[in-house]
């Protein structure tokens, strides 16, 4: 008993060993399966569909129903829509979480516990609760149906959480750093860009990774501002248009296929950061 | 020296207080003023345009009746165990097992490639995922029923999210399959933290992976289930957009949840004071829950130290 225990300790694979291995690896190919399917079908003609169905490799690869979805939603401009916006948020979102830490983690404003509870707070109001008075505020200022409506609101939103984050952060700045710059003379704003956003440079760094990709998936928020097409964001006009003028199957899948795609870019590019930044969040 | 530092200290942090002002003007105009509206508005009769008649708390009155509610409410909480429940307990399984089983004998690049494949549904937005179920589960020439044809398992078709009676488990069981990466990732990050020792002594006492996973990883780990608890039950309250694409609450109102519901009585009935009415109850509601974790956390922490 004893020995078979301390033979196990050591590294050693076993038939036991690959039989778990098979276990992960099937509920890996389960989890990728329906990014699969969607790729081999978004490529086929519907009339190839329908004669050797969905799990046949296609005839001939064909682009039509990828370009005809394309067209139909003006895609190029829904990207480029979803791009702005989640841009424009995640870089004003984190000027705004720094200026609100810095008061908060670095001045130790009185009562920093309260507001941090309030930001806190902030952050996990669900939307329902803020959309209809938003909508509302957003016609009778002028700003329904448009794109900066939709950035300040998320610029906000995604902000509550920067600065729960970054408080706690920057509180444990070392204060020896920032008694030398105020001995050499630095006034608050120099010791801010100079001193305290140099040094958290890896922490805004996933931040601004994180809300970028927050703000791309968002939808209930942007389905209520965005009515036009030409201001969609990628979520809510593949959302909208199933249903609506969606005609075959295959045409459904080329709308999945670019849904996916900006996705797996974003996580190729950022999977360092993202890896990171989730010990990160998970630590506090 | 030690005197004139205290003192210019406090000259200088005079000033922070204005580094919030922006904050402090968007956040009023963003999250206080429309969340204060949105309890007037509850206490209404409108319709969105034109007056608006002060009802007091019948709107809340209405709801504690209104079985549509309840059963939304019921929905919901299906969707905490799929989406908080059951990726927790199955996350710690599948986290504790590549880290410490396929990590150790197979080497960690195994594991984190196996990783990445279960994380890849975490990265897309949630109405893209609800697009892509939707059509593989689609009835007639869907994917799954003609694959299922295809293998000669005809019988097997069903419409699954537009038959009353299978929608809401065929939403968890998508909504499962969402979810399990984020605790996955989590869960492996603090597994980092565990020290090797325990598991070596335990193992030297003759306990099997099972006992080990029980007395030492899940304990150890306690702290991030508790934040994968919370962020995925808050996340189960606001499951919008899957419900939006995949079943607009149907058939009928088999997986309608107070979410979708709010937002139905806002822009489809028009019968805003009632939909900030469910509003509010969601607000308050997640409100509750972040109060209870954080207490138990707290709690658990203090036994600890």
């Amino acid at each position: 008993m004893a020995r078979s225990d301390a033979a196990a300790a050591r590294p050693r694979r076993g038939r036991g060993g690959y039989a778990v291995l098979v276990a992960f690896v099937l509920l890996a190919v389960f989890m990728v399966l329906p990014f699969g399917i969607v790729l081999l079908n978004a490529l086929k003609t519907s009339s190839d569909y329908s004669t050797h169905g969905p799990l046949a490799l296609p005839e001939a690869i064909s682009f039509d129903n990828v370009r005809t979805f394309w067209n139909l939603v003006d895609f190029t401009h829904v990207l480029w829509n979803s791009v702005l916006i989640s841009g424009c948020v995640a870089l004003f979102a984190v000027v705004l979480s720094v200026l609100n830490a810095y008061a908060i983690g670095i001045g130790r404003i009185r009562g920093r516990l309260w507001i941090l509870v309030a930001f806190l707070v902030a952050n996990l109001l669900p939307q329902e609760g803020l959309v209809y008075p938003l909508y509302y505020l957003a016609k009778q200022t002028n700003l329904y149906d448009t794109r900066l409506a939709v950035i300040i609101v998320f610029t906000v939103i995604q902000s509550a959480f920067g600065t729960y984050l970054l408080s706690s952060v920057l509180s444990a700045f070392p204060r020896e750093i920032l008694e030398a710059a105020r001995i050499d003379g630095a006034g608050k704003f120099r010791l801010l860009w100079q001193v305290v956003v140099p040094v958290s440079r890896p922490t805004l760094a996933v931040m601004l990774t994180f809300f970028f990709i927050w703000t791309w998936n968002e939808f209930l928020i942007p389905l209520v501002f965005l009515v036009s097409n030409q201001n969609q964001t990628v979520p809510v006009a593949l959302g909208v248009a199933q249903g609506e003028h969606i005609v075959d199957v295959t045409m459904q899948a080329a709308s999945g296929l670019l849904g996916i795609i900006p996705a797996i870019v974003f996580f190729l590019i950022f999977q360092r950061t993202l890896t990171r930044g989730v010990t990160v969040g998970s630590v506090k | 020296m030690a005197m004139a530092i205290p003192g210019r200290r406090r000259r200088l942090d005079r000033g922070y207080p204005f580094f919030l002002i922006p904050a402090a003007v968007l956040f009023t105009a963003v999250i206080a003023v429309p969340f204060a509206m949105n309890i007037g508005i509850s206490l209404t009769r409108w319709q969105g345009v034109g007056p608006m008649t002060w009802v007091g708390l019948k709107n809340y009155q209405r709801l504690f009746h209104d079985s549509v509610f309840w059963s939304s409410f019921l929905h919901n909480v299906g969707l905490v165990v799929a989406m908080a429940v059951v990726p927790t307990a199955l996350g710690l399984v599948v986290a504790a097992g590549l880290f410490d089983f396929i990590g150790k004998r197979f080497g960690p690049r195994t594991a984190s490639v196996l990783r990445a494949c279960i994380y890849l549904p975490q990265v897309m937005p949630l109405a893209v995922m609800g697009v892509v179920w939707g059509w593989i589960l689609a009835p007639g020439d869907g994917v799954l029923n003609s694959a299922l044809k295809d293998v000669g398992l005809g019988s097997l078709a069903h419409d699954w999210l537009g038959d009353p009676n299978t929608a809401l488990y065929t939403v968890m069981a998508i909504m499962v399959w969402i979810q399990l990466g984020f605790p996955v990732v989590i869960f492996m990050a603090g597994l980092q933290r565990v020290d090797p020792v325990l598991h070596e002594a335990a193992s030297i006492d003759g306990a099997g992976w099972w006992r080990r996973f029980w007395h030492i990883t899940v304990p150890q780990i306690r702290p991030e289930s508790y934040v994968v608890l919370l962020m995925c039950t808050i996340a189960a309250l606001k499951a919008f957009a899957p419900i939006y694409v995949l079943t607009r609450g149907g058939p009928g109102t088999s997986t309608d949840i107070p979410s979708y519901y709010s937002y139905q009585n806002f822009f489809e009935k028009t019968q805003v004071g009632y939909g900030a009415a469910i509003a509010t109850v969601l607000t308050v509601l997640t409100l509750i829950v972040t109060t209870i974790f954080i207490v138990v956390q707290g709690r658990h922490q203090d036994e600890e130290s």
